[in-house]
């Protein structure tokens, strides 16, 4: 029975689709009490006073002064040995507000209309102090520089040297459920159960516990169903740590719910950066060398994620090309503007914007074809495993297995056959501006050191496992019982997964960078197997003969050539209860196993996007009229759902590249605090995407061979996007800075570059 | 003194007596004073569609409406759809088509095109399913599979 590759209906649907999901504000506890979060209107300035309201009852309004001194959110991963400390954020402002939307104080009440109700009277005194918004003036918190090889000779021997600047602009995930959080208290032992930490919570129980100082077994975070994560939620927040220590303090249940209004400034941003790119080719438009100098915009504080965006966006800019010299330069700075994380292909979704129009620029210099420019650069499956001398997130950069130019091809045929070159054709014929572009990437996924997992057989046969993986909604569930099953030969159906509960998974790593499938995956087969040889083990003392004379087969364990010989792995699960006479004496208790699984390097998926895209030179608008990925996932646990995260990623890249903005005024005021300002992509403004996955390059590093499908869809959009505008208007230069909104069209067509 | 009020709704067919404050969402008073928490709250200023439930057999905004409005009203939430664990042809063309995948858009999406489906009497183009579509948001899905999911009920119901 083969579980792995079958497009199974998710486990997560009939919940879902029945309203019966378990989200974390679809909890109530009984005399919980609502906290509100009251934020600072003004971008910089000195905190003076905060005052409660006259008739506001005693305690209901919690400043820094209550909290224990010099609480500040710890970096979860340190990179480059940069230390941070300086610039992480307090959890309630103290002397200082650095940015519209920072947390100066809680307002708690019975009831979350009443919260509101108070906390829109707290007064805030803010001495004002000037507002940087400009990149460049901001302070510098860290820089950095990544790369290899002679880049200066590499440039004073080319024949061609393109240099494009870039920028990207600020967005961010937007999940459509906003953050939440309810912390219920034992109040004989102050144990707290934590409800709505999903995505690292193992990680954030212990930056809790030590927060608290108290011992991690004593917090109970709890998986629940989660409105989309994509980076930035669950992770840890100047409330995920209010919540918890009000209802220690309180003895009593909090329960806190964003608005879209607070998410909009309050949870993490991404990706704006300035880039200045170039590169060096000889006479035949091959690659001598790339150089990338680029200006980071952070926001007020270093949050959770540190600078792994930066050091992400230098290591991987060099893509799947064959780059002989590299060099990049980032600045990382701080202005008042929210704070930043991760997004979705964090660093690659900038840096292949900007490679690829790089190549798009030079291709048009050379006289060359933009398809065949890139195929002559990038790396081939003999080339491959090949290292870069450079880490990203501690690990050295070896680029796993590939054909990219492999896929490339398959990518341009697929297009054509789809009529998408013959359309560009008719529709230019008819006087539209339209146009094609392409773009080459890789991605990265499967970041360990390690992920753990436990398999247990009931008494009934039914499986549960307990990973340390997180449900996103990116069916992790199923993928993880399509693997279960496929290891035990037993019917997906009786396996259930648990995710992300840290009491019965303590070890979990969270679902983040593409690696849940990968690394979770992984351990999750291991510990699978482990039962099954258990079973097996077990078996042949109940049907008494040798090991070797057994196979698995549909759910039971059976004498091979002896039909009827057999044992079910519910009957060895009784076996294995304390008592039974197959249970010796030493032995533990029980069908189960716990398993570790740990990676050396990353595995490294890639991919081609296609774009076809009709502008309205009037109104600057641009239509996606055609969309394709094409995406080698190593293999596919269930196509479907790789599929389904290539959409969702195509959608939120159309987002970023056309769309989605946050801006700010000189005074440091967000522009963009409703769905009104922030416009996320609806069905009308996408097309029907095509999606071809690919399963030619299975990861040596795993015992699946998978790779991570979470980010593809996303990473290459803003440069095929780009790119395609850039074809549609002519243009010689670069498209010059995404989301490139109806206004910057316009803009570049009255410039006419 | 509060502002309270008495009311009496119908959800899913089960009848409903409740006092709530005048200024109480539909989408709270349906969420936490009934316990009907599929319908979701994803932005409470009207535009991403997760709160929408059928008010009388429109599709409304519950976030939009306050509790007091629908006072003697019938409403139907996504827990209304199935028949028991049965899933309605909407929601199995939903799994079906990987038309969800957090699902926190789901039942917004669900009730939206419960409502159109049922004033069709043709076949929609992809276009017409996605221009209606488009009142709602879902950040993960790319819409692709809701789209597809919606066209053949269509079809289905259609014969
Ligand atoms: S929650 Fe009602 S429209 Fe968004
Ligand atoms: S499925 Fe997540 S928002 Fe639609």
């Amino acid at each position: 029975m083969t579980s792995i590759g079958e497009r199974l209906p998710r486990k997560e649907d009939p919940r879902l689709l029945r309203g019966l999901g378990r989200f974390c504000d679809d909890q109530d506890r009984a005399g919980q009490v609502w906290m509100r979060v009251v934020r600072s209107p003004i971008a910089h300035g000195r905190l003076v006073e905060v005052r409660k309201p006259g008739s506001a009852p005693g305690g209901s309004v919690v400043t820094a002064r209550d909290l224990p001194p010099g609480l500040r959110i710890p970096v979860r991963l340190t990179v480059q040995g940069i230390d941070l400390t300086e610039y992480l954020q307090p959890v309630l402002a103290a002397d200082e507000v650095r940015y519209v939307g920072e947390p100066v104080a809680v307002v708690l009440a019975d009831d979350p209309y009443e919260a509101e109700d108070i906390a829109e009277r707290v007064e805030v005194d803010i001495d004002e102090l000037p507002v940087t918004v400009d990149t460049a003036s901001g302070t510098k918190a860290a820089e950095f520089e990544l790369g290899y090889g002679p880049v200066e000779s590499a440039f004073a021997q080319a024949a061609h040297v393109v240099t494009v600047e870039f920028d990207v602009g600020r967005h961010s995930a937007v999940p459509l459920e906003p953050r939440a959080l309810l912390a219920d208290v034992d109040p004989a032992t102050g144990a707290l159960r934590i409800f709505g930490m999903t995505k690292v919570p193992v990680f954030n129980r212990d930056v809790l516990a030590g927060m608290l100082g108290v011992d991690e077994n004593l917090i109970h975070v709890h998986a629940m169903d989660t409105g989309g994560g994509f980076g930035v939620r669950g992770e840890f927040y100047p409330e995920d740590f209010l919540v918890p220590w009000l209802a220690r303090k309180l003895r009593r249940p909090v329960k806190w719910v964003e608005d879209r209004a607070e998410h909009l400034v309050a949870a993490n941003h991404s990706r704006q950066q300035r880039h200045v790119a170039s590169a060096a080719f000889d006479e035949n438009g091959t690659l001598l060398g790339l150089k990338d100098d680029v200006l980071h915009d952070n926001g007020a504080y270093a949050r959770t994620h540190g600078i792994i965006v930066p050091e992400l966006t230098l290591a991987m800019l060099p893509g799947p090309y064959r780059v002989p010299a590299f060099h990049g330069r980032i600045q990382v700075m701080l202005t008042n503007k929210t704070p930043c994380g991760t997004y979705r292909a964090p660093g690659r979704f900038e840096g292949t914007s900007v490679r690829e129009q790089l190549f798009d620029v030079a291709a048009d210099r050379m006289g060359i074809d933009r398809v065949e420019l890139r195929r002559r650069n990038l790396l081939t499956a003999d080339e491959l495993p090949h290292t870069r001398a450079m880490s990203t997130l501690g690990t050295d950069v070896v680029l796993d297995s590939g054909d990219y130019a492999g896929l490339l091809d398959k990518a341009m045929v697929e297009a054509d056959r789809l009529g998408y070159r013959s359309q560009l054709e008719s529709l230019r014929e008819r006087g539209h501006s339209a146009g094609l572009g392409v773009a080459v990437f890789l991605e990265k996924s499967g970041l360990g050191p390690q992920e753990t997992a436990d398999v247990v057989v009931g008494t009934s046969g039914e499986v549960r496992v307990h990973s340390g993986g997180t449900s996103l909604g990116q069916g992790i569930e199923t993928v993880l019982a399509q693997v279960t099953a496929d290891a035990l030969a037993v019917d997906p159906a009786v396996v259930t997964v648990v995710n992300g509960d840290t009491v019965l998974q303590p070890f979990g790593g969270g679902s983040w960078a593409s690696r849940s499938t990968v690394v979770g995956g992984s351990a999750v087969h291991k510990a699978a197997l482990a039962v099954r040889e258990r079973a097996i083990q077990l078996a042949s003392r109940m049907l008494e003969v040798s090991e070797d004379d057994l196979e698995v087969a549909a759910g039971t364990i059976r004498v091979k050539g002896a039909p009827g010989m057999s044992v079910s792995y519910a009957e060895v699960a009784t076996a294995c209860r304390p008592g039974s006479p197959h249970l010796r004496n030493d032995e533990p208790a029980g069908l189960s196993a716990r398993r570790r699984f740990e990676v050396e390097h990353m595995t490294y998926p890639y991919g081609v996007h296609l774009a076809l895209v009709d502008v309205d030179t009037g109104t600057g608008h641009v239509k996606v009229l055609r969309y394709l990925v094409a995406y080698d996932v190593g293999r596919a646990i269930n196509p479907t759902l790789v599929e389904g995260q290539l959409l969702g990623g195509v959608a939120q890249g159309v987002g970023g590249a056309l769309l989605e903005e946050f801006r700010y005024d000189d005074a440091g005021q967000p522009q963009a605090v409703t769905f009104m300002d922030y416009q996320l992509p609806t069905a009308a403004e996408l097309p029907h995407i095509d999606i071809l996955v690919a399963q030619d390059a299975p990861a040596p590093g795993n015992p699946l061979g998978v790779k991570g499908a979470g980010e593809g869809g996303v990473t290459a959009a803003g440069a095929s996007i780009a790119g395609a505008i850039r074809d549609a208007l002519g243009l010689t230069g670069p498209v010059g800075r995404l989301p490139m909104t109806a206004e910057r069209v316009r803009g570049l067509i009255e410039e006419g570059t | 003194m509060k502002d309270i009020h008495l009311i009496a709704l119908a959800v899913n067919g089960n009848e409903h007596e409740i006092v709530v404050e005048s200024r109480r969402t539909l989408a709270d008073v349906l969420r936490h004073d009934l316990g009907y928490t599929g319908t979701h709250v994803g932005c409470e200023h009207g535009i991403c569609g997760a709160c929408t439930v059928l008010l009388d057999g429109e599709p409304v905004r519950s976030c939009l409406v306050f509790g007091v409005q629908a006072d003697g009203c019938e409403v139907r939430t996504v827990e209304g759809l199935a028949d028991g664990e049965e899933l309605s042809d909407l929601q199995k063309a939903f799994s079906r088509c990987h038309g969800l995948q957090c699902g926190f858009c789901t039942p917004g999406f669900l009730m939206l095109s419960e409502a159109y489906l049922s004033e069709q009497d043709t076949v929609p183009d992809e276009a017409e399913v996605r221009e209606v579509l488009a009142a709602n948001l879902c950040r993960c899905t790319g819409y692709q599979g809701i789209v597809e999911a919606v066209r053949q009920v269509a079809e289905e119901r259609m014969g």
